[in-house]
């Protein structure tokens, strides 16, 4: 008898002591199939590698593919958060897809950490004390790639962008630092592959150079056929259409082109060196800004959790304000809008062997913030 | 606004047209002829196109390339049309959209799993890169006016084989009754193989030239198949002629609308807002232009009275 009840004294101690562990629960929509899988494929094995490499059995992570599509990103957070029960959301790419989901996230107490899409409106006007961006404030990439047009003495440029938000905060960054001319502002339609009548008006423009924002397999079409047209203007961009991930598809037309990144494999920090090697020896291939920006999301919630419990959302959420883990990217800070204040780099891309890749010539802005910060009444 | 702009533009327009003849004219055909719908049309197109990255790669030949991308996709068309297409025949338009609809999943991740997920590296061969001088000072490149040639010719050769070939009297006659030519000792299902897999190399054609342009990655071919039942509506179902002056129609409305309706919006707004106003409109444009040649002609402009 006496045995007995200690054995059930044990078992209860064992609940009890389960149930204060608290699991933490981590949902990830993500782009795995159709045009923009390759994105979503790089963050979430970034983001994987870095939670693996944790060990730790209390994080669960459930993956789910949102196929590009708002509404079923919708629906997939809606499951998450009701049935699943997540504490923790983050994956997903695309800024349309954001805005659908993240406010209603955070607006049912779930911690919502973005690792790439940072659509203006969440750093301005509907900032949340639960929603952080690990990767950038849309602007802030185009930004530094204005900033770089001035210093090229560029005059007169064409832009182009796709038509969704983060195609419209794209070129609202570039012409807040660019100080010349523009010969031309299109938006195209997201998901567009032939670019022959935008590359025409162009031609016909008179502009001096180019910039434009198309990420994933737009941005492969839109190069091929730019070399193709013979048109012979320097282009400038963001480093969403030269990423590792799509560099080998668009071959040398891509070379010399400058870009703007926050993250390149070069940054000399220990963290990044043993990112960039673990990451090709585990999948074979160079990451990406999106790998890496899974990468530092997956240990920013680490650092958290290493701190406070999930559960105990203030303490959580001054926890990843704090931002106390080895970024990839070197120094990394939050502003009172909850996104980075960092550096922006302009990279070249360039021929190692046979493998097209980037590397940094210059910092673009150093230590920077977005611009809707003071608009966020947190 | 230049008049070598606006050639240049019709020139655009004429060259995506041609290519959406080359995947609407199996998906009119495979509709006139079976009665089938097949959403995994553009399947056929994203193999097409693989298959072409896949042996240019490997051997560095674009016209093996191009050939490789009409065996691929006319075998993977076969392959379907006797596995599962032939068992829908007889079922109702809901099955046939259900049972494609899984055969455009069950491509796109078979092709993810044998090639991943990032775009392939296709390119335009050598002696097609580049612009050419065209006479009135228009600067084209060269391999888009190779696609309209290619794109000419094929559409050419199709008509000649429907028109004045043996085969292409039986595909009419099929389109008419088919109980009547299977009762006159036609193999009926030898012919619906034959005429699913030529639509498909059709479209694996259009991929493999279009994904020279363009990035040759997984689900490439959804986007244009919604264009093409939009241009077979526009023109017709079961209509070639219509499939041509369908694509050609939606081609030009496509380039031409995304180009000048945002310079005919900044005559009257901001430039910014004239711009994303414009792309918009610009991209509904195909729907109204389907909208309109339906309300006039409710069975599309060559289409019968069926």
């Amino acid at each position: 008898m006496k045995i007995l009840k200690s054995l059930a004294m044990a078992t209860a101690v064992s609940t009890l002591a389960l149930a204060a562990q608290a699991d933490t629960k981590i949902g990830m929509i993500t782009t795995l199939s159709g045009g923009g899988a390759g994105l979503g494929v790089d963050v979430r094995d970034g983001f994987m590698m870095a939670i693996e490499a944790a060990g730790r059995d209390d994080v669960e992570v459930v993956i789910e593919d949102d196929q590009r599509k708002p509404e079923s990103a919708v629906q997939i957070a809606d499951r998450m958060i009701q049935s699943e029960k997540v504490d923790i959301m983050t994956g997903i790419i695309w800024s349309n897809l954001a805005m659908a989901v993240v406010p209603a996230a955070t607006a049912q107490d779930v911690f919502y950490l973005s690792p790439n899409a940072g659509p203006s409106v969440l750093a301005g006007k509907r900032c949340h004390k639960n929603y952080f961006n690990v990767a950038w404030q849309n602007d802030n990439l185009h930004e530094a790639a204005g900033a770089y047009a001035n210093d090229a003495a560029l005059k007169n440029s064409f832009i182009l962008a796709p038509n969704y938000p983060a195609g419209k905060d794209a070129l609202t960054g570039y012409k807040r630092m660019y100080s010349g001319e523009l010969a031309g502002e299109i938006y195209t339609k997201l998901g567009q592959t032939d670019y022959a009548a935008e590359i025409a008006q162009i031609r016909a423009s008179g502009a001096d150079s180019v910039y434009f924002f198309l990420p994933g397999g737009m941005g492969i079409s839109f190069l091929k056929q730019y070399a193709d047209s013979g048109v012979d203007l320097p282009v400038v961009g963001p480093a969403f259409s030269f990423d590792q991930g799509i560099l080998q598809a668009v071959g040398a037309a891509a070379l010399g082109i400058k870009n703007t990144s926050q993250w390149n494999k070069d940054i000399d920090n220990a963290a990044n060196a043993a990112f960039v090697a673990d990451f090709q020896a585990k999948y074979g291939r160079l990451p990406s800004l999106y790998a890496s920006q899974g990468f530092d999301t997956a240990n920013l919630i680490l650092s958290a959790l290493d701190k406070a419990d999930v559960k105990d959302q203030d303490a959580f959420r001054a926890a990843l304000k704090a931002a106390e883990f080895d970024s990839v990217r070197g120094d990394f800070k939050f502003g009172d809008n909850h996104h980075p204040v960092q550096n922006i780099y302009v990279r070249e891309v360039i021929q190692e062997g046979d493998v097209f890749t980037n590397k940094i010539i210059a910092t673009g802005l150093a230590d920077h913030a977005d611009a809707y910060a003071s608009e966020c009444n947190m | 606004m230049s008049l070598i702009l606006i050639l240049e533009q019709v020139l655009n327009g004429l060259q995506f047209g041609v290519m959406l003849f080359l995947m609407a004219a199996g998906l009119t055909l495979v509709f006139g002829v079976m009665g089938l719908i097949n959403l995994a049309h553009g399947a056929l197109y994203m193999v097409g196109a693989f298959a072409a990255a896949a042996v240019a790669g490997w051997t560095g030949s674009f016209v093996l390339a191009l050939m490789a991308s009409l065996a691929a996709a006319a075998a993977a068309g076969a392959l379907v049309e006797v596995t599962v297409i032939r068992r829908l025949y007889d079922r109702d338009h809901l099955d046939q959209v259900l049972a494609t609809f899984a055969l455009i999943l069950i491509f796109s991740e078979g092709t993810r799993w044998l090639f991943g997920s990032f775009p392939l590296f296709l390119d335009v061969p050598s002696y097609l890169s580049g612009p050419v001088m065209l006479p009135g000072g228009i600067q084209y490149p060269l391999y888009r006016l190779a696609m309209i040639a290619i794109g000419l010719v094929v559409g050419a050769g199709l008509f000649w084989l429907i028109a004045r070939t043996r085969i292409g009297v039986q595909i009419r006659a099929g389109e008419a009754d088919r109980e009547m030519i299977a009762a006159l000792g036609v193999d009926i299902s030898k012919l619906y193989t034959l005429v699913f897999a030529l639509g498909a190399a059709l479209a694996g054609l259009a991929g493999a030239l279009v994904g020279a342009i363009q990035s040759v990655q997984v689900g490439m071919g959804e986007p244009v198949l919604i264009l093409a039942f939009v241009v077979i509506v526009i023109g017709g179902i079961g209509s070639i002629k219509g499939a041509l002056v369908g694509a050609l129609l939606v081609g030009l409305t496509d380039t031409l609308g995304g180009v000048f309706l945002p310079r005919l919006f900044a005559l009257m707004m901001e430039p910014e807002n004239a711009a994303s106003l414009g792309a918009s409109l610009a991209s509904m444009l195909i729907y109204i232009l389907m909208a309109a040649v339906l309300l006039v002609r409710p069975s599309g402009l060559f289409g019968g009275s069926a």
